[in-house]
């Protein structure tokens, strides 16, 4: 079996849309609606939690054979507790506006159901390549959520995008209001829902 | 697929070491490493913020070098005692208050040989953490010339909204004195300020949801002022 077969390629494709974890498995909202104000917070966010997942996966497929069940749990997120701390130190050495900006949300990636959740539904199971397209498919489709909603946030909410102001002064002149809403995390429930909603027409997925 | 090991007592426990001992080994080294490039950004953090709240820089973009250059040319530091005298063979930068409480630092910006802001590190409890901030006065040493607050560990979107740009301009030009020339610091409400309510020039609208954080701030800044208070006392005398 090839590495890109196109039964692994739906392990990357399929959590994009028919399975999205935040659109379909409503997972990972907290974090969703808290790093979405900006897009900058937003994508650093989304490559943690890729990392996170697609490693966290990759290491508890490794040791899904040996780890004695009824400690399996703690043992996930001890895995998974490392890596985010990790990540959090590399952020706070490398990129610390950024980390300051994210403040406890990196670290809340443990608590994140999405990668639990990915460790106990396939990395048990799957063998590491698997997991570990699981993984990275899985943070893309939750990157994709976040990032969609970051756009909307920024542009709606404070006229910028990357901080660059986007929309022109003469615009404010005339009158035209940032939509102090979006700012806010109720902003960011509106933009979800919706997008869900267009989701959900897409993939024709009903409850 | 393999053959599941027998589980035993001994193996589990095993196994939970085993994986402690890597984890472990993994975060420590991690720590360790990163510590010293940790520590410069913490460093220079603490520099911006001196230097924002004595009004000397207003974004975050510039370069460290230039940044630390421009802290080196205008921000001049000494430390004084709870009874307002300098001490001498002390560095500003370097006090912890937790190790020497009774020793003061103050950091001053300069403008032609004269002191034209002061800039005094606050900190204390609020609602879930330590607030380390910075309150810094115009050179009447009444009125605020701005305040900072670099870190804290406040519940996001409630009371971590401190940091933000709207809830510290609102202490600028706020007095600490009043008539009699007694401290009163500055206050957070709960709530927003009524029209017309006694004692506006002290008291700044408070965040909703954060009324705790802002009982933590008013308490701890108040303190902060009052230990500065004998070294304001011998400065403004000095002026007049």
């Amino acid at each position: 079996m090839s590495l890109l077969s196109k039964k692994n390629m739906g392990f990357i494709k399929d959590p994009l849309m028919d399975n999205n974890p935040i659109a379909t498995q409503v997972l990972g909202i907290c974090s969703a609606l808290a790093v979405t104000v900006q897009l900058q917070t937003a994508i650093v966010m989304s490559i943690a939690v890729i990392l996170v997942l697609a490693f966290s996966n990759v290491l508890i497929s490794l040791v899904r054979n040996k780890v004695p069940s009824n400690i399996r749990i703690i043992v996930e997120l001890a895995i998974i507790a490392t890596l985010v701390i990790l990540v959090d130190q590399v952020l706070k050495a490398f990129l610390y506006d950024i980390s300051k900006q994210l403040s406890v949300f990196v670290g809340l990636i443990i608590t994140n159901c999405i990668v639990l959740g990915r460790a106990e539904a396939f990395a048990l199971q799957n063998k590491p390549w698997p997991s570990f397209l699981d993984g990275i498919g899985n943070g893309l489709g939750y990157s994709m959520i976040l990032i969609t909603v970051a756009f909307g946030r920024e542009i709606l909410g404070s006229g910028t995008l990357f901080g660059f102001q986007l929309i022109p002064d003469a615009a404010y002149a005339a009158g035209y209001q940032n939509m102090g809403l979006m700012v806010l995390a109720p902003g960011a429930f509106i933009l979800l829902g919706l997008i869900i909603w267009v989701q959900r027409t897409i993939t024709g997925i009903t409850e | 697929m393999a053959s599941k090991p027998r589980i035993t007592k001994a193996y589990t426990l095993g196994f939970a070491a085993a994986v402690t001992m890597v984890c472990s080994v993994l975060l420590a080294s991690a720590a360790t490493l990163l510590k010293e490039r940790q520590d410069q950004n913490i460093q220079l953090d603490i520099k911006y913020n001196i230097l924002s709240v004595l009004g000397l820089v207003d974004n975050r973009d510039m370069e460290a070098d230039k940044l630390l250059s421009l802290y080196d040319e205008n921000v001049k530091t000494f430390v004084v005692d709870l009874k307002g005298k300098e001490v001498e063979g002390r560095i500003a930068e370097d006090i912890d208050p937790k190790k020497d409480p009774d020793l003061l630092p103050v950091y001053t910006r300069q403008d032609k040989g004269k002191i034209v802001a002061y800039c005094l590190p606050t900190q204390g409890k609020a609602l879930w953490s330590t607030v380390k901030g910075y309150i810094a006065l115009e050179s009447d040493l009444n009125t605020v010339k701005g305040i900072t607050f670099y870190s804290h560990a406040e519940t996001p979107g409630l009371g971590g909204e401190i940091d933000k740009e709207w809830f510290t301009s609102s202490f600028k030009g706020k007095t600490i004195l009043n008539s009699q020339g007694e401290i009163v610091s500055v206050e957070v409400v709960k709530g927003k300020i009524r029209d017309g309510a006694k004692g506006i020039e002290h008291k700044v609208d408070g965040i909703s949801g954060a009324t705790l954080t802002g009982n933590g701030l008013n308490e701890f800044i108040k303190a902060t002022l009052e230990k500065y208070e004998p070294y304001f006392n011998i400065t403004r005398g000095g002026s007049s």
